[in-house]
């Protein structure tokens, strides 16, 4: 690879032969030490790839990868905070037909609507039973009706103009005092009384979500009961689902059969086959 | 009578080198898990009249590669290694503004036309070799553009991260699903480049990479004994 050149009068001490052997060599040498140098480097992230491959899994993914998403979350929520606006479109740009992407938690045996409950679940210490209310679909029309058009988005990458109408979550919360500690209406400023978290689940126990408060609490996260103006049909979740626009659509969860409110992170599907816990947007 | 000489002559910095080789295995890991979210939902293709040219991508690529029903496994390299992508292209550009390097790297009026006369002569349309400075016009627009390419991974990439927090971001670059699209179309450009980069180098030889990693160039020299010029390329 050197460069070879033939000497013109090698025999005298400073002859070019002489200085060009003298770089040569000095181009030998630091060019071995710096390809030493590269390759040990080049170990580095094999390394790092094994490390990785090597960690205990912690719901589906590395535990130091669980820890940085984790981290990530709380970032976000701390920099843009949890009030910020999805942005809203008329009814006009919402499709006719709604992807339906998922049917875990409603099999398909003829689920009696009309038989219906949503069960809500406080959990106010650990321990203690919680308390347990339940309301019907009219409780829930009762409320103010919302109706939104956002861009629905799936964690898959494609996403929807859709329109949704229902309750918002925190309508509901406030009329009948849920997720909090003393049973008034949750406050955003009054942590100490608000329950951190709040888990739901189908009827049937298979599909399951986790959400933190200030994002069930956002003026645009609906109990839903309407899509395009028309009861919920079946496969979006009849009679009653969660359009969160915070999140990735897999939080929104379809067919509400338990809403739990709790201190410690609600078990959530998705979350434990290795996807971000929090999935915010 | 002429003679010729050889000297050692540093090429590239240290840190330079460094934030180089450091972006090779994190491109990479972006590129790979990249793909492995892309899969989940694969719509782009290149249409000419009507008739697919490109498809992004056929099954079998995705087969070959193992890049099929991994997207929390892709989302959660993605999201962890962005900041250390992140942080060495931010350390480079740091780098390269504070030590002055930058005079070397940015393109200047001269540039343009530089470039394409280079691009001739690499295609075998012009005898005239480019000219011997560490970076000629070609490689000068080439490298500040990578770099705002990487910018643009960066904002197209919080757009369709946080498209709800960031939404006059997302806005700005089209709306979600315009943002995702420059996302990919990006990462194919990261590719060419590499494709065009790699074969450039090759092209050079080994003098020439030899100085990406040891940091030094052997320059052979003409000269008349007595005269011994000073160095015009450090």
């Amino acid at each position: 690879m050197m460069m070879e050149k033939k000497p013109a009068a090698a025999d005298r001490p400073d002859a070019p032969g002489n200085q060009d052997r003298e770089i040569n060599s000095a181009v030998r040498r630091r060019t071995l030490k710096s390809f030493l140098w590269f390759g040990a480097a080049s170990l580095v992230p094999v390394g790092v790839w094994r490390w990785v491959r090597a960690q205990p899994p912690e719901e589906g993914l590395p535990r130091p990868f669980r820890r940085v998403l984790d981290a990530n979350a709380a970032l976000t929520q701390a920099l843009v905070g949890p009030a910020r606006l999805v942005p809203t479109f008329p009814v006009s740009k919402a499709v006719r037909q709604p992807r339906v992407n998922g049917s875990i938690g409603l099999p398909d045996d003829n689920f009696d609507v009309s038989a219906w409950k949503l069960r809500v679940e406080n959990a106010t210490s650990p321990g203690r039973r919680p308390t347990v209310r339940e309301f019907t679909l009219d409780d829930l029309k009762a409320l103010p009706r919302t109706e939104l058009v956002f861009e629905f988005k799936c964690i898959e990458g494609w996403s929807q103009i859709q329109h949704w109408g229902g309750a918002k979550f925190s309508d509901f919360a406030a009329k009948y005092g849920l997720g909090t500690r003393s049973g008034k209406g949750p406050d955003l400023n009054h942590p100490g009384d608000l329950m951190p978290y709040v888990g739901m689940r189908t009827p049937d126990g298979a599909y399951y979500v986790g959400l933190d408060m200030p994002s069930a609490l956002h003026p645009q996260t609906l109990l839903c009961y309407e899509l395009n103006g028309v009861p919920l049909p079946p496969p979006h979740g009849a009679p009653l689902r969660l359009v969160i626009p915070v999140k990735y659509g897999v939080k929104s969860l379809k067919r509400i059969g338990t809403l739990q409110f709790s201190d410690t992170r609600p078990p959530d599907y998705w979350a434990e086959r290795g996807y971000d816990y929090s999935v915010g947007l | 009578m002429q003679r010729i000489t050889q000297r050692i002559v540093p090429k590239h910095p240290l840190a330079v080198r460094w934030f180089h080789w450091v972006n090779f295995p994190l491109l990479l890991v972006m590129i790979w898990s990249g793909l492995l979210i892309y899969w989940a939902y694969d719509p782009y293709r290149i249409n000419i009249g009507g008739y697919p040219l490109v498809s992004f991508f056929p099954d079998a690529f995705y087969q070959y590669f193992r890049l099929h029903h991994r997207l929390a496994e892709g989302m959660s390299w993605h999201f962890v290694f962005m900041w250390l992508f992140v942080l060495n292209g931010v350390l480079y550009v740091g780098y390269t503004l504070f030590s002055g390097e930058w005079r070397y790297l940015l393109p200047n009026r001269h540039s343009w036309r530089e470039a394409w006369r280079v691009t001739l002569h690499d295609l075998g349309l012009r005898k005239e070799l480019p000219p011997a400075r560490k970076f000629n016009g070609a490689q000068r627009l080439a490298y500040t553009a990578v770099i705002g390419m990487g910018l643009g991974s960066l904002l197209t990439g919080l757009a369709i991260y946080k498209p709800t927090q960031l939404a006059g971001l997302t806005g700005l670059l089209g709306g979600y699903q315009t943002a995702r699209l420059l996302h990919f179309a990006l990462t194919i450009g990261y590719v060419l480049f590499f494709i065009i980069h790699l074969l450039q180098v090759i092209r050079a030889g080994w003098n020439n990479f030899r100085a990406m990693v040891a940091g030094f160039e052997v320059v052979t020299e003409k000269e008349a004994p007595s005269a011994v010029e000073p160095p015009h390329q450090v």
